[in-house]
């Protein structure tokens, strides 16, 4: 199986499909890796490092896609600026051609690879289940996107993010919004907290507030009651009422932050407006906005898409290219969701389609030339059943509640019983008897006490120690055995006198042993 | 030494050993403890020599000696993994000891009994050796099965309750024909007691054979009370306040140790006694629910190796695996790099961790781990919320979730270490195996849970070898 990996042709495209390290993996899986000349150099990776990493450096583009059963891309195939030919055109007849495809948006490109009979998968398709986790590229990608722009918001801001107190006075903290709580979302909530500003964030999804909070953030409210979990992680679009008092929150928070970074979408859709022109008026001059949506038209009405613009002194950055801004990390997760995809379709040895795994049917866009996309629509994924579970919960302690009366008659009963069980000894057995019953009595409750104060740690040592003196018992034997050696009961009494010194002995030795080696540092 | 001197020596012995349990309340003071309690014993069996009952010497120092002997090899040589089969051999011989002494007091009774007494007399030996039989066998197989020379799944004969309910009647029946009934040679006759300790032997056996490797340190100190009850039953038919004393301690001792570790496990001791868990109910419930949702998620000893390294606070929770393993060397070596680094690093021991109550304290002491960092689960529960990564040894069952809120679960109710609250937890584990109860576990499949596949020990030293200073340098 070789594997190609071309160099991207996109102008402003830094990523590459595999890092030098993600292709000693590749290499690890079976593959023969081809890698066009230069191709990591954007993301700091030279040719030699490709070939200490086991793969071959190919300087000529079209034999490298002549050559390849897979290709691995970032970007969809596009006019290759250099040989002025069309990247779909280079695959051979039956190449594997995996990239970011969006074929809900690129009803063309899809027809012109399906023309050259290859079988296309897109990463942006892989299904957003738990299984696929580890192949979610468009997570790989919004993680990174959420961290930049947070860097490049503080790069236009020009204050401090923590607020600090000097000697030449004090220094606010920067406050952040940010609405939308998905992964870039989440990520971005991180990477602010971690600069030390103040950071809120909003979403329609209420089940995100923990995850919210767990990172550090303040959870916004809405008093409006409304679920906006959608299916595949994403929200769905929400009621007139919600959306009116969520601009009004919108707007009221404008007044007060700095920084607002937006990353609501959803699918299917163009991304609604939730910051108009008059909240950027109201933001203070110097605010920074960062619209992640800016490729689906933008949360911020004044977002011009792939570019920054100072609108009432607000920079608006409208940036497509976050990931590709941060190109070796970029790349090299995305080399991995593309690695731990390759392994799950059989790796370099066993590699097969397998239309019946749920994350090949998922991202397979093309088969051999045919068109599978969209798939089959399955259901959504169940939720988990805690509901269902909680009745069962709560009628345990009713069946508990059940069973205690009926242990108290049987308290009683034991009690009555116990109670004859003394009168009928008292009326047969002798005072010498009785004594000891009283001895003994008396003994098992200083037991019971003083070995409920044991603490846990020790109750090997005090097992063993037990053993040691149980082996009083010696007693009886050494009583017995007095007589002469032919007596049944000096034999029975000297073997006990064997059996409870190994006793003494080996509990007391070896509890020694153990409580030798408990110490404190 | 007259009687008297005797009798006070004795009492001397009852509080010194009393105190030595007293002794195990804390670390600091257990090893005085153990010091009365060998101090209790010698005074004991001094003055018992000394004492006007006894007359001959020969056979009894040859026999302390040749024990003694024995005692201290054994001591000396057992590894601490094998302290459990170590308490239950010696268990065995406490209910040996009793049988003996129970026949050597029906061959030789104190004169001067009458009536009552020599009624109340022969219920004392027929009790003792009933008690010091089933002790005795019982302790065996326990002892086989925790060495691993018999199987340790359940056996489960057909009829079990019915065969362990005829042998108890039986018995019974014996006891009238044993108890008051002039024998050929002027006392009780011997062949009643006969059958009676080989009928109790059967018992004992079956009771254990029935029960399974999970509940072994319910057993072994349901053993261990027995033993003690043994002793105190050859207390009443000596007239021994002493023996009634300590048996009345260990019975005491083992019962509490039995009923801490039933409520461990959330399981009635009736039910652990009658035995067969983890066999016919486990199975069941397993199949019916199915494999739970989500996907095992494995990592290299180097990817937890750097998780660990960027940690504040980590809590390992071993079990029984690493006691096979023997991994609790390296492990400590791993604690004593992270601590160095400042990491807050805590061990986290579930009651019935191990096979043996207690065990896991013993084996992690053995590998020097200070004490002051290994906690009980009430201890530790509320602090894996705030814990980066939680190392699981060995552990299954006592990790569960399903305990919990699984209410289909044949454990649900005992109580667990709740480390998935943690924001990682790595499972070092063999295989995808299910526990001793034969439960699945849906730790595994939590999205927060990392599983290390590999034999204990090795992954551990895998581990150890990432961690050490020139491998830390080496990648970063």
């Amino acid at each position: 199986m070789k594997l190609a990996i071309p160099r991207e042709s996109r102008a402003g495209e830094r990523r590459v499909a595999a890092t030098p390290e993600n292709v000693a993996r590749l290499v690890k899986l079976g593959f023969e890796v081809l890698v066009e000349t230069q191709a990591g150099a954007l993301a700091s990776f030279g040719d030699e490092d490709y070939t200490a990493a086991g793969a071959r450096v190919v300087a000529d583009t079209r034999s490298l896609y002549q050559e390849a059963d897979i290709v691995l891309k970032v970007q969809p195939p596009d006019h290759h600026p250099v040989l002025g030919v069309h990247e779909a055109d280079l695959l051979r007849e039956g190449t594997t051609f995996i990239s970011f495809l969006w074929p809900g948006k690129n009803q063309a490109l899809i027809e012109r690879l399906a023309a050259r009979k290859v079988t296309a998968l897109a990463m942006d398709q892989v299904p957003r289940i738990s299984r696929a986790q580890k192949m979610d590229a468009l997570s790989s990608m919004a993680n990174i996107a959420g961290y930049r722009a947070v860097i490049e918001a503080a790069s236009f801001y020009g204050r401090f993010f923590t607020g600090q107190m000097t000697a030449a006075g004090r220094v606010p903290a920067a406050k952040v919004l940010v609405i939308g709580a998905g992964v870039a979302g989440l990520a971005a909530i991180g990477a602010a907290r971690g600069l030390g500003a103040i950071v809120r964030a909003f979403d329609t999804r209420p089940t995100v507030k923990e995850q919210v909070k767990s990172m550090g953030a303040e959870f916004i409210e809405l008093n409006v009651q409304e679920d906006g979990e959608g299916s595949g992680g994403y929200a769905k679009e929400m009621s007139p009422a919600f959306i009116a008092a969520e601009m009004a929150m919108f707007a009221a928070q404008a007044k007060e932050v700095d920084i607002i970074i937006t990353t609501a979408l959803i699918p299917n859709r163009p991304a609604p407006i939730l910051i108009t022109e008059d909240m950027v008026k109201a933001m203070k001059k110097g605010s920074v906005i960062v619209d992640l949506a800016a490729e689906n038209g933008g949360n911020c009405a004044l977002t011009e898409p792939g570019t920054v613009v100072q609108r009432h002194g607000v920079h608006i950055l409208g940036y497509m290219d976050l990931p590709s801004r941060l190109a070796p990390t970029a790349s090299f997760l995305y080399g991995n969701n593309l690695g731990h995809l390759l392994a799950d379709m059989g790796g370099g040895a066993h590699f097969h389609v397998d239309l019946a795994d749920e994350v090949v049917r998922g991202a397979i866009v093309l088969l051999k030339g045919e068109v599978m996309w969209p798939p089959p629509k399955r259901e959504p994924p169940p939720m988990p059943p805690a509901p269902a579970a909680r009745p069962s919960a709560v009628t345990a302690p009713k069946a508990h509640e059940k069973a205690a009366p009926s242990s108290g008659v049987g308290t009683a009963v034991a009690m009555g019983i116990a109670a004859l069980a003394f009168i009928g000894l008292g009326l047969v057995a002798p005072p010498s008897f009785l004594a000891h019953l009283t001895v003994f009595a008396l003994a098992c409750i200083v037991g019971w006490q003083v070995v409920w104060n044991v603490t846990p740690a020790l109750h090997t040592p005090l097992m063993s120690v037990t053993n040691a003196i149980s082996g009083i018992i010696v007693i009886g034997g050494l009583l017995q055995v007095s007589g002469p050696l032919t007596d049944p009961a000096v034999i029975f009494g000297g073997a006990a006198i064997l059996l409870a010194t190994i006793n003494i002995a080996g509990g007391f030795l070896v509890t020694q042993r153990m409580l030798k080696m408990f110490s404190r540092r | 030494m007259p009687e008297s001197l005797v009798t006070i020596a004795y009492i001397a012995a009852g509080l010194l050993f009393i105190f030595s349990l007293g002794g195990l309340s804390a670390q600091e003071s257990a090893r005085r403890g153990n010091l009365f309690g060998i101090i209790g014993m010698l005074t004991a069996v001094v003055v018992t020599m000394l004492g006007p009952r006894v007359t001959s010497y020969g056979l009894m120092t040859a026999m302390l000696a040749v024990g003694g002997g024995i005692g201290a090899v054994l001591a000396s040589r057992v590894e601490m993994t094998a302290m459990p089969q170590l308490v239950a051999i010696l268990h065995s011989f406490v209910g040996a000891a009793a049988v003996l002494v129970g026949f050597a007091s029906a061959f030789a009774p104190p004169s001067g009994l009458t009536g009552a007494e020599a009624r109340i007399h022969e219920v004392e030996i027929f009790i003792g050796v009933f008690v010091g039989a089933v002790t005795f066998t019982g302790s065996l197989i326990a002892f086989g099965k925790l060495q691993g020379l018999i199987r340790s799944k359940p056996l489960l004969l057909p009829g079990r309750h019915a065969l362990n309910l005829g042998l108890i009647v039986a018995c019974l029946y014996l006891g009238t024909q044993f108890v008051g009934v002039e024998g050929s040679n002027g006392h009780a006759p011997i062949l009643p007691l006969v059958f009676c300790t080989l009928l109790a032997c059967l018992a004992g056996i079956h009771l254990v054979m029935a029960i399974g490797g999970a509940d072994m340190p319910v057993v072994v100190s349901m053993l261990n009370s027995y033993s003690g009850w043994a002793a105190s039953a050859a207390g009443f038919m000596l007239a021994n306040d002493l023996l009634i004393i300590t048996g009345a301690l260990v019975g005491s001792s083992g019962a509490i140790l039995s009923y801490i570790m039933c409520k461990a496990m959330n399981r009635s001791f009736l039910s652990v006694i009658l035995g067969g868990f983890g066999a016919d109910e486990g199975a069941a419930p397993a199949a019916g629910a199915g494999q739970p949702a989500g996907e095992v998620k494995s990592v290299t000893a180097a990817e937890t190796a750097e998780m660990l390294l960027d940690a504040k606070k980590v809590i390992i929770v071993p079990g029984y695996g690493m006691a096979v393993a023997q991994a609790q060397y390296p492990l400590y070596e791993i604690t004593k790099l992270l601590r160095e680094r400042g990491t807050d690093v805590k061990f986290a021991i579930h009651p019935v961790a191990g096979r043996l109550p207690g065990h896991m304290n013993v084996l992690l002491a053995e590998a020097k781990v200070p004490y002051d960092i290994v906690l009980e689960m009430e201890e530790i529960n509320h602090d894996f919320p705030s814990t980066d990564v939680v190392i699981i040894i060995g552990a299954n069952d006592i990790v569960n979730p399903g305990a919990l809120d699984d209410p289909s679960s044949p454990i649900y109710g005992m109580p667990v270490l709740e480390v998935w609250k943690a924001k990682v937890s790595v499972v070092l584990k063999r295989g995808m195996a299910s526990g001793y109860a034969g439960v699945e576990n849906p730790l595994f499949y939590l999205d927060n849970t990392r599983m290390l596949f590999g034999d204990a020990k090795k992954t551990v030293d895998a581990l150890l070898t990432e961690l050490r200073p020139e491998g830390i340098a080496k990648s970063a």
